[in-house]
């Protein structure tokens, strides 16, 4: 997917101006409430028309100030999945999934109803009526009725921030794992950086209706390590487990880190704080932490009154972070070992 | 006991004519007004709105003959029909021109409501997925605006069925053709000895008004268990 924006749009005092072009399948739209996330999305669903500027989807022409281009909505190929479900509530399931594939020209059809039911686990519910899903269950049919819709371009515009933390945790596994088996390419626009790490390749970040800078999201998850309450979050990809003195071991590359959560013992994308790793110059001989990974410093990022630590695990990246002092008495520099501990409870399951 | 002429029912049966005419013909013209007014961009919202209102708060006489001036044989609209051959007052289609206009307001209103009611963003939601401004509105804000729509005719049709100063100016009294269940009640009390024969005809309007209520919560009500 190729997307040129040239955009300018102003709405009272706010004032919104953008200029970028992106390719690629995964974009991230990164920024705070009133940055423009929203106004950007509906500019290019063609919900609002930019007082001035053009906008490219694939080489289509989508707006035109100059040449009066201005294409509807229904003609642009744009699903949008929004912040609330938004399901019309007079249809049932199946037919609020079909509601954007019936207009799909049949030559343009590329899922099927079945597949996406199947790939969101929503196929028990089709016959249901709207008003009697969960929020979760909202939020995965009107992503499986944008992605039926086969667009050029879905925007998922803040599509997690109605739902409370646990529903989260729930739906971003169905996000990752439809999103990346129907390849449809799309603009993921939220505030939150763990999202835009798990979904995003490419992040725009907006700042009062500016573009700001264009990044990735490990990049800018490791700029903003200090403003964060957890600091930064490392995610590891853990194997299959085995039970370990009652604790599971999941590998992870050449280590074996040692859990104490047993809800799902299986494969996964796990979350570690930066805050939760303590750094050791010599090996402790009696520790409470059940994990002690020897590793070598490759680089120390300093931010503010603390430091990031980029650690070497045999072969694993992690990044700790100390404070500034810690690292100064610990003579912290790259390339020395050190011992890292983590204490079993520390990792959360992201999917 | 309920004791009616040959006349009482053709003015019974005249009135459910006009009256439920009147509904069809304020029910699409209502809808469009109402989805003008609250989605429609237009400059002068306001002033669409108080002239649909006009009705509501002007004496019907004054709408009535208003109506007159217009579709009379010497009016602007009047003469033109009248090159088709077409006719609308002192006859019962004048009737139904003067309930659907004193009806409008009430139809607009109810619709109105319910159609405020929509989130914008279902509309935005089904743009999105392809669908142009009229599928959106026959396929999203009509099927969501029907309780609007139930109401709004009700109250069209029993606002109808008390119609009597526009009727009167504009299709006239006369028996079994414009004279409705409101003007044979006034013609009743204006005859010595009409007491019984206007009592008859008020008992029968209550009782027609209350069938029109109860048909209205049982519509609503059907319409709801269908939802869920």
């Amino acid at each position: 997917m190729k997307l040129n924006v040239e955009v300018m749009k102003s709405f009272g005092r706010f004032e919104f101006a953008a200029g970028f072009q992106v390719e690629g399948a995964r974009i991230g739209i990164f920024g705070p409430s009133g940055s423009g996330k929203s106004t950007l999305s509906s500019l290019l669903a063609g919900l609002v028309s930019p007082d001035a500027g053009t906008i490219h989807l694939n080489d289509r022409c989508l707006f035109d100030s100059i040449s009066k281009i201005n294409r509807n909505p229904e003609q642009r190929r744009v699903s949008v999945v929004f912040q609330h479900a938004h399901l019309f509530p007079h249809l049932n399931v199946e037919r609020n999934l079909l509601y954007g594939f019936h207009r799909t020209p049949a030559e343009r059809r590329k899922l099927l109803l079945e597949d996406v039911a199947e790939a969101l686990d929503i196929s028990r519910l089709l016959k249901r009526s709207v008003s009697k899903l969960s929020g979760g269950e909202k939020q995965r049919v009107a992503l499986g009725r944008a992605l039926l819709a086969c667009p050029d371009l879905l925007i998922l515009d803040e599509p997690l921030s109605a739902l409370d933390k646990r529903l989260k945790e729930q739906i971003i596994p169905f996000l990752r794992k439809t999103l990346r088996r129907f390849e449809i390419p799309y603009l993921y626009i939220s505030h939150s950086l763990s999202e835009m790490r798990l979904l995003t390749d490419q992040v725009l970040c907006f700042a009062d209706g500016q573009l700001q800078e264009t990044s990735d999201a490990e990049t800018l998850a490791r700029q903003r390590m200090t403003g964060n309450r957890h600091g930064y979050l490392n995610h590891l990809e853990l194997s299959e487990p085995r039970e370990v003195g009652g604790m599971l071991g999941y590998r992870w590359g050449e280590n074996e880190l040692l859990l104490t959560d047993h809800e799902q013992p299986q494969a996964g994308l796990f979350e570690l704080s930066s805050k939760d790793i303590l750094l050791f110059k010599n090996h402790p001989h009696a520790l409470s932490a059940r994990n002690l990974l020897t590793a070598k410093i490759t680089e120390l990022i300093p931010q503010g009154g603390s430091v990031g630590v980029k650690l070497n695990c045999n072969g694993e990246e992690l990044i700790a972070q100390i404070v500034r002092e810690a690292a100064l008495e610990l003579n912290m520099d790259v390339g020395m070992t050190v011992y890292a501990a983590i204490k079993a409870s520390a990792f959360r399951r992201l999917v | 006991m309920l004791i009616l002429s040959p006349t009482d029912y053709q003015a019974l049966w005249l009135s459910a004519k006009v009256a439920s005419a009147a509904t069809l013909v304020a029910l699409p013209v209502g809808f469009g007004l109402a989805w003008l007014l609250v989605f429609g961009r237009l400059r002068f919202k306001a002033l669409l709105d108080g002239l649909i209102n006009l009705p509501l708060v002007l004496p019907p006489v004054v709408v009535g003959y208003l109506l007159l001036l217009l579709l009379g044989r010497q009016g602007p609209l009047g003469g033109l029909l009248q090159k088709f051959g077409i006719q609308l007052i002192f006859n019962w289609k004048g009737a139904v021109i003067a309930c659907a206009v004193i009806g409008l307001p009430l139809m607009v209103r109810s619709i109105r409501l319910g159609m405020e009611q929509i989130d914008p963003q279902l509309l935005h939601a089904s743009r999105t997925l392809g669908a142009g401004w009229f599928d959106c509105l026959r396929t999203v804000v009509l099927p969501l605006s029907i309780p609007a729509l139930i109401t709004g005719s009700t109250l069209c049709f029993a606002r109808s069925l008390g119609e009597f100063g526009a009727t009167i100016i504009l299709a006239g009294n006369i028996p079994g053709v414009t004279q409705t269940i409101p003007l044979a009640i006034y013609d009743y009390t204006s005859t010595p000895g009409g007491e019984a024969g206007a009592l008859s005809l008020c008992l029968l309007s209550i009782g027609l008004s209350y069938l029109v209520l109860m048909l209205n919560t049982l519509l609503l009500k059907r319409f709801q268990r269908n939802q869920a």
